[in-house]
């Protein structure tokens, strides 16, 4: 970019610039928002876009092998599958972005799901809430000592954490072994319990319209609102336009995933209509956390970390506390992935695949948009990316392909979105 | 000197680093409002005089004076709460955070325990304006998307958006093209006439000639001169340099 006088006005973008830039900042109309976008997808800063694009592909592809793929009772049980990644794709995230890995957090997941499943049954018998909460507590120390070994004594995340994938599946066997009901290495979880609803019951169909109408309502008003008043301000504020379109964007989609979920799910005899707690749940979470990211000190500093530590440092920031915390939120967003997994399963075993879970993690994470090298992705990510993952898997189901065909397919997919990131990355740093 | 009293005064400053005198005997000031450069060849003790008076070292001996009275500086928070700000050649900035947010860094001010952007982006928007910082298109782009003239703007906006009254850089133009140079040494004259205290660390006699007001020159760890840049021509000041002293009078 050139320098001029104060007065001359700003020349003709350069493409570096129109990638670099996100094009809310910079667009004065929707026309101007798709240009800067087209930009961004050529050079290959464009986040969402591409895995829109493959996912749709790879729908339109099982559905062509598969006619029953895109049916109601198909498409709920994908986005059951998917809750669980998109968990998992959170949880790395929130260490991903400080440029950290989490090895440990599949089988963190077994270790808070024991932990449920036991603080909920006989002979401890605590309500259901308190069950999680002993969970996530219990998976926020064992985050707390991974991150603290971390931060605080420079000792590689990867080691750490790997060290932590051992011992949390040594953890999970003990559990088990020292309580007398897990028979076989297997809690049952009670079929009355919250615990056990959160995946096989429903929303009734009323309800999920109300809440989706209300939540895509709520979002409205805050968006305009925000809009207005920033524009008011003399802020910059990305056009109506766009600002309209999410809200349609996200509009349609609330329809979509209702009508969806409101179909009949049932096999031939019964008929089930709703959709499951789960999705509202796991929308819930990643909505707190994407306002934790954006809109708090510790989430600015995440970002900051991931980028500059040094710059972290030298403002002040208290680098080692943030790591920790990293480390705390993705062991006890693992704890939520095992609940979601045992409410699913009916049972917690000591059988959970943990080692598959945490590649699906940062697969789901990277897949999605998360970079690798620290200081770029959002939760957004780990909604796209679990949905991928869980798309390839239901459509390699149906297709009814070997396990050796589904894990491999995986790989490639995830290898492929590593390298997107890796190209990426060379791209800016050129 | 005959200017007004200075803001920072180093007097007799020596500093050893095990077997290595790396400050022997520094003594210059530094007036509000005014550009001091400080010139000298590598190992001149450029660098060790500047993290003394950002706190990283303590003096061995000799002292800092601050507006008139002795300070002692134990660390970078006592120095930046005098309103000394640092400006080092990586300028830490993180590149994945827009211009607003890296310049609150670490001091985001927050409402309703939220981020307060709106704040933010309008005391930023404030302080590049009172630069003269024109060239940027939008506050809100990444940093990464910056230019080098443009990054070293954000670091100097950074550096005074809390009421700095020293900036000390360290080789500000030494990674820039003829137009940012440009860029950056007028920013650094806007800065000067608002009334704050500049030190400038430079290798680049172009620069300092246009820019300073005062010269120090370093030479292995002593200050060697010291005075208003017109009492310097080129010559004087690369004997002083590579010699310690200069064989025509300044």
């Amino acid at each position: 970019m050139s320098t001029k006088t104060p007065d001359a006005p700003p020349p003709a973008m350069s493409d570096d610039e129109l990638t670099a830039i996100a094009p809310e900042v910079l667009a004065n109309s929707v026309g101007d928002y798709f240009k800067a976008w087209g930009q961004r997808i050529k050079n290959g800063e464009s986040g969402a876009v591409p895995v829109l694009v493959g996912l749709i592909a790879i729908v339109i592809f099982f559905q062509i092998e598969r006619s029953q793929f895109l049916t109601a009772q198909n498409l709920v049980n994908l986005m059951v599958q998917a809750s669980l990644f998109i968990m998992f794709g959170a949880a790395e995230i929130f260490v991903l972005l400080l440029s950290e890995i989490d090895l440990s957090i599949g089988f963190g997941a077994g270790v808070g799901a024991f932990v449920i499943a036991e603080l909920i049954a006989p002979p401890v018998s605590l309500p259901w809430w308190l069950g999680i909460l002993g969970g996530l507590a219990a998976m926020g120390f064992l985050g707390f000592v991974q991150g603290s070994l971390i931060a605080r004594l420079g000792l590689p995340s990867f080691i750490v954490t790997l060290g932590g994938y051992l011992g949390f599946t040594g953890l999970m066997l003990e559990l088990a072994n020292v309580d007398k009901t897990a028979v076989g290495g297997v809690m049952e979880i009670d079929q009355g319990s919250p615990v056990y609803k959160l995946v096989t019951s429903h929303m009734s169909p009323t309800l999920g319209w109300v809440v989706m109408v209300v939540s895509v309502a709520a979002f409205a008003a805050v968006s305009l609102l925000r809009s207005r008043s920033r524009r008011a301000q003399g802020l910059t504020t990305p056009p109506l336009g766009v600002t309209v379109l999410t809200i349609v964007v996200a509009a349609i989609g609330g329809i979509v995933v209702v009508l969806i979920g409101n179909s009949n799910q049932g096999l031939a005899l019964a008929t089930i209509r709703g959709l499951p707690w789960v999705i509202p749940f796991v929308l819930i979470v990643l909505l707190f956390y994407s306002w934790l990211l954006n809109r708090t000190r510790t989430g600015r500093y995440i970002y900051a970390i991931g980028a500059n530590p040094e710059a972290a440092r030298r403002a002040g920031i208290h680098v080692p506390r943030i790591v920790i915390f990293g480390f705390v939120m993705s062991s006890v967003t693992a704890c939520l992935a095992g609940l979601i997994y045992e409410s699913n399963q009916g049972s917690i075993a000591t059988d959970i695949p943990g080692g598959q879970y945490v590649l699906f993690a940062v697969a789901a994470a990277v897949i999605g948009g998360t970079s690798l090298f620290g200081g770029r992705g959002k939760m957004l990510n780990a909604l796209l990316g679990g949905i991928v993952i869980a798309t390839v898997f239901d459509g390699l189901g149906l297709m009814s392909v070997g396990a050796a065909v589904q894990d491999i397919v995986t790989a490639i997919v995830l290898i492929l979105a590593v390298t997107l990131d890796a190209l990426v990355r060379r791209r800016a740093t050129r | 000197m005959t200017d007004d009293k200075p803001l920072l005064a180093l007097r007799g400053v020596r500093k050893r680093f095990g077997p290595v005198q790396a400050l022997d005997e520094i003594s210059f000031e530094v007036p509000a409002g005014k550009v001091t450069a400080l010139i000298g060849d590598n190992g001149a003790g450029k660098s060790v005089t500047i993290k003394t008076i950002s706190g990283l070292w303590q003096p061995d001996e000799g002292e800092l004076e601050w507006d008139g009275s002795a300070v002692h500086l134990h660390g970078p928070r006592d120095s930046e709460a005098l309103g000394i700000r640092t400006i080092y050649q990586d300028l830490a900035l993180c590149d994945n955070l827009d211009i607003v947010q890296n310049m609150f860094l670490g001091h985001e001010p927050l409402r309703h325990r939220q981020l307060d952007e709106a704040q933010m982006e309008l005391d930023a928007s404030k302080t590049l304006k009172d630069l003269s910082v024109t060239t940027v298109r939008s506050i809100r782009q990444p940093v990464a998307s910056l230019s080098g003239g443009q990054r070293q703007s954000v670091a100097v906006a950074k550096a005074v958006l809390f009421d700095a009254k020293l900036v000390i850089m360290d080789e500000p133009t030494a990674a820039l093209g003829v137009a940012q140079t440009r860029m950056v040494l007028d920013l650094i004259k806007t800065l000067a006439s608002r009334g704050v205290a500049v030190m400038v660390v430079s290798h680049n006699l172009n620069d300092v000639f246009e820019i300073a007001d005062r010269i120090t020159v370093l030479y292995l760890g002593r200050s060697v001169a010291s005075g208003p840049a017109t009492d310097f021509d080129r010559q004087s000041a690369v004997e002083y340099m590579t010699t310690g002293s200069a064989t025509r009078a300044a």
